[in-house]
């Protein structure tokens, strides 16, 4: 690790950072499990694939370098490297357990790995009892791999890349603006996965409508609760004045 | 274990002279035969209140096979008596043999050596002009006569003086004679009449102390314990005022509400009425702001656990209880918990949804304890005013219209919820109300 560093130029170097800057890649995890139908035997009843993938399917090459994936110890080699993108690792088996997922970036972006947890998923909850071999069970979850205060190598290379979004930190507790807005070609750079069409979208558009909604009806009541208090204030100063 | 103990006060005071100094502490530690484990841990090495023996401990003790005991009415002699009076006393006798020397309980007959001074001693040393020579004659004839129970002491004396004044005599007669007669000053440095000589200041303040707490009555101690209920009220009050200006601070994005009411709510804190509600330095912004600065300082992060550093930051300063409860109404909002998508907008958003719930219920509690000090007002003067109560009434009833409303929202949640699992991604709208259209609108601008 610290080798690295030091051969190239050293990432860790103050003068190297850029201060409120933050590279930010979504990314989706999770994993698609096929049910074996027929072929299904006691011991591998499911066909799965664990990956990590860019948000909008756009290749994760740029920053990551290697994922290893820790299966369960009852696998052969349970612990699994993969260099090179897509990142993704395919099993058969027939039970359900915690896989850890770590991520190696390159050296400028980062020395230090990343360790995600997903719960492999062969059984739908939702519809219980009514296996198909057609319909896959699709567990994803939508995350951010956050790099605050790059440095500037590496900045430079992945700025404009598809697969990341770059914001400027504004002072405290205001919101900071985006300097690359989505890049449009993102919606091409997507790489015909053979399971693509069980990917999902995930998109801020609904969550960010249900907070705006929320926040609005929480200041409505806070204007009206000031305005109470206000009125409030004036009766009991008159109280007071009576009582004096 | 003393009066001080049972009264709870702590051993600051010097103990008296003839005081004895207390055991080493092994001595305490060492658990006694006949209790278990797991009790003796419970007194917590303390000498139980009950005696406690192992009953089996008395039934084992069986006497020896050629032991024959019995029970006779003999007399018996005291070292302790000095009159030969003859007393009987029932005795056991084992293998006929009475025992011999002296009562078991003479050695109990402790006689104190009382200090006899000559004249010339107490013309040389003993002179005070708070006493007379033949005040202080009485005290020791009694001292010696009562063995130092220096409450009879006192009662005895022809002349009226203070327990502690006696004391204070007799120990310092005491000690002047003991320093006066020793060869050299370092022979009795190591008596405790010398060590430690009596502190009548001490002393009388320490049984003013005393009689002071135990003659305190029950009304006392419930005025005490509503002033101290009092204090922590005001107390709280401030806290929240605190962590209401700090979210003030941080200013509300859409502008939603005008600067015209902030403007006045400010006014009104600044008011002599509440003066308990003035500013105070923010604590959760210098939180969130040690947060993200500790998270800049990792060089790789998820959004998620950011998010979730940063929600804990910012609560740090709120209670557990309103914790709780901000989280209930983020879930009648039908707001997740934990954003399903956590880009950076969505959290920030989140975020400051948190911070507003915060203000709320900084608000009605700021608004809850005007209204107890409105109707403390009006119980305490005007009972009867008409007018005000209703219009106080009227407010609070607004107040809780939060609660109704939110559920509406959380009814509607579950709706979606389930219409979702049906059609996937179709925006859906169940309810019609008006806090409703903006999400609507967007929804439809994002699908």
């Amino acid at each position: 690790m610290d080798q690295n560093a030091r051969s190239e130029p050293d990432p860790r170097s103050p003068a190297k950072r850029l201060k409120d800057v933050e590279v930010s890649v979504p990314i989706v995890y999770g994993t698609i499990s096929f049910w074996l139908g027929k072929k299904a035997t006691e011991t591998q009843s499911h066909k799965w694939t664990v990956y990590v993938r860019g948000a909008t399917n756009a290749d994760l090459g740029a920053v990551v370098k290697r994922v290893v994936f820790q299966l369960h110890p009852s696998f052969n080699n349970p612990v699994r490297a993969v260099e090179s993108p897509p990142f993704e690792l395919s099993e058969c088996g027939w039970g359900e357990f915690e896989i850890a997922i770590t991520l190696y970036f390159h050296a400028d972006a980062c020395d230090k790995p990343l360790t995600l947890f997903h719960h492999l998923k062969l059984y739908s909850e939702d519809e219980p009892g009514t296996q198909s071999i057609k319909k896959p069970v699709v567990v994803e979850s939508y995350d951010e791999i956050v790099f605050p205060d790059p440095s500037e190598n590496f900045f430079a290379r992945v700025k404009n890349h598809p697969a990341i979004l770059s914001y400027v930190s504004a002072p405290l507790g205001l919101h900071s603006g985006r300097i690359e807005e989505v890049n449009e070609a993102k919606e091409e750079e997507t790489k015909d996965h053979p399971l693509s069409q069980w990917f999902k979208n995930f998109s801020e558009g609904d969550e960010l409508s249900k907070l705006a909604a929320a926040r609005q009806q929480v200041q409505g009541h806070i204007v009206k609760l000031r305005n109470q208090l206000s009125s409030m204030n004036g009766q009991l100063e008159s109280v007071v004045i009576e009582c004096d | 274990m003393d009066a001080k103990d049972i009264l709870g006060i702590p051993k600051t005071t010097p103990s008296l002279p003839h005081e004895k100094k207390s055991r080493p502490p092994k001595d305490s530690q060492r658990k006694p035969d006949g209790i278990s484990r797991e009790v003796y841990a419970l007194t917590g090495g303390l000498a139980p209140l009950m005696p406690s023996i192992d009953v089996n401990q008395l039934k084992k003790k069986t006497q020896a096979e050629n032991e024959k005991i019995t029970w006779q009415w003999l007399p018996f002699t005291s070292s302790a008596r000095k009159d030969n009076l003859q007393l009987y006393h029932w005795v056991r006798v084992v293998n006929g043999v009475p025992p011999t020397g002296d009562y078991s309980f003479a050695k109990y007959n402790k006689s104190i050596d009382v200090i006899k001074y000559t004249d010339e001693e107490y013309e040389k040393f003993l002179e005070d002009p708070a006493w007379t020579r033949e005040e202080t004659d009485q005290l020791f004839d009694l001292s010696a006569r009562f063995d130092l129970r220096f409450v009879v002491i006192a009662d005895k004396l022809p002349y009226s003086r203070t327990v502690e004044e006696l004391k204070n005599r007799y120990y310092s007669v005491s000690r002047a004679i003991l320093i006066a007669r020793a060869a050299s000053p370092a022979d009795v440095s190591g008596h405790p009449l010398v060590k430690e000589p009596y502190n009548l200041a001490q002393e009388t303040e320490r049984k003013r102390a005393l009689s002071m707490i135990l003659s305190q009555s029950k009304h006392q101690e419930r005025r005490d314990a509503e002033v101290y209920a009092e204090a922590k009220k005001i107390m709280e009050a401030r806290m929240a005022a605190k962590a209401a200006q700090d979210s003030e601070l941080i200013p509300i994005s859409t502008g939603g509400a005008g600067d015209a009411e902030r403007d006045n709510v400010n006014v009104d804190d600044e008011s002599p009425s509440n003066p308990q509600f003035l500013s105070a330095p923010p604590i959760s912004i210098a939180e969130t702001a040690s947060a993200s600065a500790s998270l800049r300082k990792l060089r790789v992060y998820l959004r998620t656990y950011g998010f979730e550093q940063m929600v804990q930051a910012a609560s740090s300063s709120a209670g557990l209880r309103t914790i709780k409860r901000v989280e209930q109404i983020l879930q009648d909002l039908g707001v997740n918990m934990k954003p399903k998508v956590p880009t950076k907008t969505v959290c920030e958003e989140h975020l400051e949804l948190r911070k507003e719930i915060l203000t709320l219920l900084n608000l009605q509690k700021q608004f809850q304890y005007k209204e107890a000090e409105g109707s403390s007002y009006r119980e305490g003067s005007y009972p009867e005013t008409p007018g005000t109560p209703k219009s106080f009434q009227r407010i609070l009833d607004q107040d809780r219209t939060f609660i109704p409303d939110s559920t509406c929202f959380g009814g509607e949640h579950i709706v979606k919820r389930d219409q979702k699992r049906k059609a996937p991604g179709r925006p859906t709208d169940a309810s019609s109300s008006p806090a409703n259209k903006r999400p609507r609108k967007l929804k439809n601008t994002d699908e």
